[in-house]
């Protein structure tokens, strides 16, 4: 069972214990973590579950799809290189440990 | 449960097959549309998955169920039309939809340039006009204090928004939710509804064929944008007129009854107003949890591609599988207080918008249309009380009302 870590833009940080299988997102919204809104319910369809994902993660992260990619360029908080959707991270044994950082805001 | 007893299923007869529990329930009917919550738990306890007499169909109105059909699309396909009409038997009605009534890997590609139409960054551009409008119109409304709800906020918000953003024509708009009231009737089965609406389409068929057209759609609107896709080769020339008829056909009487159903939760439990009122930022939520509470769009059905196992029953090769979304958004199983309307729920994961790769491609649109309406109301109205005689619309998809007389009070 892996476990994340959300940091909050005021640095606090929410460490939730994920299944494995589940979406990042799934774990945070589970566990109300706030900060992440997941309009959409995980279909890559609303890019309200933006995350700037912790130095030394990003490659291990499964590839971004062309969806994923397009929608965060709406995303409302800055895109950056560190980018991701969280409903689009599957968590499994290897992301135990995870950090992903909250932005100011998802709308 | 057994595979022989999906033969006699698939006569004409259309017995029921064996374990699967039969209910002489009519989701189409004046009964139902008046009370669907009652007939909704029946179905849901029912069992996972049930099969109803009347019109010889499979249907599922637990979340979990309704979820699973959702998110297997090769299984449970549109193609095959997303009414009762099955396409591999029947005719469609109007010349299939390319998006809506298309499976993979068809659908990807006409989904795709929908998807981006309707994008993230495609609903900052309008967002500024869209709330000064919203804004304009509540300032409108409070001068009145006593209207009707669905006729001068719901229907009229929205016209006053989308007809525009699409780069319409001024002349014949009127078409625009008779044909809109049309195609979600023709969802259902051939009763009078159906009938009637399609007896009567000709006029409002015309209508928006004509505005489908490259011509007829101003720069700068959305359906200039998907013809636009056309030049960039994403799609035919012949394509684009048929993914704006798809805006046309869903991208209006779906937020009208999603703005109706908030008036209407927000005139029924003043404490949620008060809520609201308290912090205008829950005005998105307040419109997604209305969606969930009323689910404007109540059914969609599916074709089964292939014998599928579904919560332990076997259902055969080119079934229909009606799927109840506002049942499902309101099962125990999935939500605590289901049957209440409470404006700071984590809505997330209801299927009021659908779920996996149809799901509601202008959801971002309705979002911004509900948000800002919701956030006129909660800065400027103190107080909403119904001051008339609520009255239903019947529609075989949309569920809505056909009057919601209220009388408001400045904040």
């Amino acid at each position: 069972m892996p476990s994340i870590t959300f940091v909050h833009p005021d640095g606090r940080a929410q460490r939730i214990d994920a299944s494995n299988g589940e979406s990042a997102m799934q774990a945070a919204t589970r566990h109300d973590v706030g900060g992440i809104l997941a309009e959409c319910g995980g279909n890559a369809m609303c890019a309200t579950c933006h995350v700037y994902v912790d130095e030394g993660w990003l490659a291990r992260l499964p590839a971004m799809g062309d969806d994923e990619d397009a929608l965060l360029d709406g995303a409302a908080a800055e895109r950056r290189a560190n980018s991701r959707l969280s409903c689009q991270i599957k968590l499994a044994a290897d992301l135990d440990g995870l950090v992903l950082n909250l932005p100011d805001r998802q709308l | 449960m057994s595979a022989t007893s999906r033969i006699d299923a698939a006569t004409p007869e259309r017995s029921a097959p064996a374990g699967v529990p039969r209910l002489d329930v009519d989701p189409f009917s004046t009964e139902f549309f008046e009370d669907p919550h009652r007939i909704h738990d029946v179905l849901r306890e029912a069992g996972p998955v049930v099969w109803l007499e009347k019109w010889g169909v499979y249907g599922v109105a637990r979340h979990a169920e309704v979820h699973a059909v959702l998110n297997d699309p090769l299984t449970f396909c549109s193609s095959r039309g997303v009414g009762l009409s099955d396409f591999a038997k029947e005719k469609p009605w109007r010349p299939q939809s390319i998006i809506l009534e298309a499976d993979p890997p068809a659908h990807t590609r006409t989904r795709a340039v929908l998807a981006q139409v309707l994008s993230p960054a495609a609903m900052k551009q309008v967002r500024e006009h869209f709330t000064a409008m919203a804004a304009a119109k509540v300032d409108e409304l409070l001068a009145r204090r006593s209207f009707d709800a669905v006729a001068d906020l719901a229907e009229a918000y929205p016209l006053s928004v989308f007809p525009d953003a699409m780069g319409l024509k001024q002349e014949g708009r009127e078409n625009l939710l008779p044909y809109a009231s049309l195609v979600f009737n023709a969802f259902g089965p051939p009763n009078q509804l159906r009938q009637e609406a399609i007896e009567r389409s000709a006029p409002h068929q015309a209508y928006v064929a004509a505005q489908c057209q490259r011509e007829n759609l101003a720069p700068g609107g959305f359906g200039a944008c998907i013809h636009a896709r056309a030049d960039a080769g994403d799609i035919t020339a012949e394509e684009a007129p048929l993914l704006v008829r798809s805006l046309l056909s869903a991208g209006l009487d779906t937020t009208v009854n999603g703005i109706g159903a908030a008036m209407y939760c927000l005139a029924r439990f003043p404490d949620q107003l008060a809520r609201l009122r308290s912090d205008p930022t829950l005005a998105r939520n307040a419109f997604e949890e209305a969606i969930r509470f009323e689910s404007p769009v109540q059914t969609f059905f599916r074709t089964t591609t292939r014998e599928v196992e579904l919560a332990g029953h076997r259902i055969g090769e080119g079934e229909k599988v009606l799927m109840f979304l506002g049942a499902a958004n309101r099962d125990p199983r999935r939500w605590e207080n289901p049957d209440r309307y409470d404006v700071t729920r984590r809505t997330s994961g209801h299927v009021g918008f659908g779920s996996g790769i149809h799901m509601c491609v202008g959801q971002l649109l309705a979002r911004l249309e509900g948000e800002v309406m919701l956030a006129a109301i909660a800065r400027k109205v103190a107080s909403i009380e119904i001051s008339g005689p609520v009255k239903r619309r019947y529609n075989n998809t949309l569920r809505g009302l056909e009057s919601l007389p209220i009388t408001i009070s400045p904040a």
